[in-house]
């Protein structure tokens, strides 16, 4: 560990904690894609339904979309606004 | 703790001299600029760019508002030019509020979704004209969320009276506390979303603009802005009004 500075270390982990958090990405991904699977086999049942069907698929999708911007979040706050560096390195 | 939360959050809305540097020349900024620093009890606050984009939007709005007003006042029986794009915006909003809120879509409603669903759209795309989003700032998105949640429960308490309080502790009283959390995590998921979507976008395409040679900066990026900016910018401020009537209907109704 000689030569690596506290900040040097808090940045470095920082930036692999920010590429771990957006794993959460997997998620939102698998459930997006099988909300549209879901929806489009609808609309091949149903056609006539295709707004309705459309409307809530998307609002599903969005609900779904969070946890993934949660994720993006913790990531954006790591990458360009650290609270680690503020607080233990009063920078 | 408060040095900590205040810093992440004013960097959060990019308040600061936050650059990201990539090479000696090359600089990504999709940080939130401050124009005018006043004092604001004892505090030093700015107006942002976020301020002036909203202004922006707001003027625009209101001039629109004010030619419809108008039109409408005068209007004629054979609908044509302006009066009808007005009508038609007005009768697919209707549409749109009666179709999810159901009977309880009263006028009120509608006026509401429609000044909201206005705003945060010509936020997301104000992309395009080379503003920087309002809603890439966490605080217009926390606000909007605030004051959906501070509606949605007035008409907790307006429609279900007691219930209100009751209805936390269903269906067994010791769940109270995740209750109670559920409510709270409204706000937090709605304004995240609606950011993060918008935040994503506009730095995947200050990322694209600031690596790419000039070349490729010319009608390529037309493609991303499609997507990022109008496409995801619709879609969010239709899910955002509709999250926030679904949530209302959900408590009218019980």
């Amino acid at each position: 560990m000689n030569g690596i500075t506290n900040e040097g270390l808090i940045l470095a982990c920082s930036a692999v904690g920010a590429g771990l958090a957006m794993i959460a990405g997997i998620g939102p991904g698998v459930g997006q894609g099988y909300a549209a699977g879901q929806g489009a086999a609808a609309v091949g049942r149903n056609p006539g339904a295709k707004g309705d069907i459309m409307s809530t698929m998307l609002l599903g999708q969005a609900v779904a979309e969070t946890t993934g911007l949660y994720g993006l979040v913790v990531a954006l706050l790591l990458m360009y606004a650290n609270p680690l560096l503020t607080r233990f390195l009063k920078l | 703790m408060v040095d900590v939360a205040a810093n992440a959050l004013g960097m959060l809305a990019g308040v600061g001299e936050a650059r990201v540097v990539l090479t000696e020349e090359k600089t990504v900024d999709f940080f939130i600029h401050e124009l005018i620093p006043y004092q604001f009890f004892g505090q030093t606050v700015y107006i942002t760019t976020t301020h002036v984009c909203e202004l922006i939007i707001i003027v625009g709005i209101v001039i629109f508002a004010l030619v419809a007003r108008h039109k409408i006042l005068h209007a004629q029986e054979i609908p044509r030019g302006f009066q009808n794009v007005i009508e038609l915006l007005i009768e697919t909003l209707d549409k749109y509020v009666r179709g999810t809120m159901g009977k309880h879509g009263t006028k009120s409603y509608r006026n509401y979704i429609g000044t909201i669903m206005l705003f945060i759209l010509l936020c997301n795309i104000s992309g395009l004209v080379g503003l920087r989003a309002p809603t890439a700032d966490y605080g217009t998105t926390l606000c909007l969320a605030i004051i959906t949640v501070a509606m949605v429960q007035y008409n907790n308490i307006k429609w279900n009276k007691f219930g209100a309080v009751t209805s936390l502790f269903q269906p067994l009283w010791f769940l109270f506390p995740i209750n109670l959390i559920g409510e709270v995590a409204n706000v937090v998921s709605l304004s995240l979303r609606l950011f993060g979507n918008v935040m994503a976008g506009t730095v995947m395409i200050s990322l694209y603009y600031t690596l790419m040679p000039v070349l490729a900066t010319i009608g390529i990026p037309a493609a991303f802005h499609a997507y990022l900016d109008v496409f995801s910018g619709a879609i969010q401020a239709y899910v955002f009004t509709m999250l926030t009537m679904v949530f209302i209907t959900n408590k009218i109704e019980g």
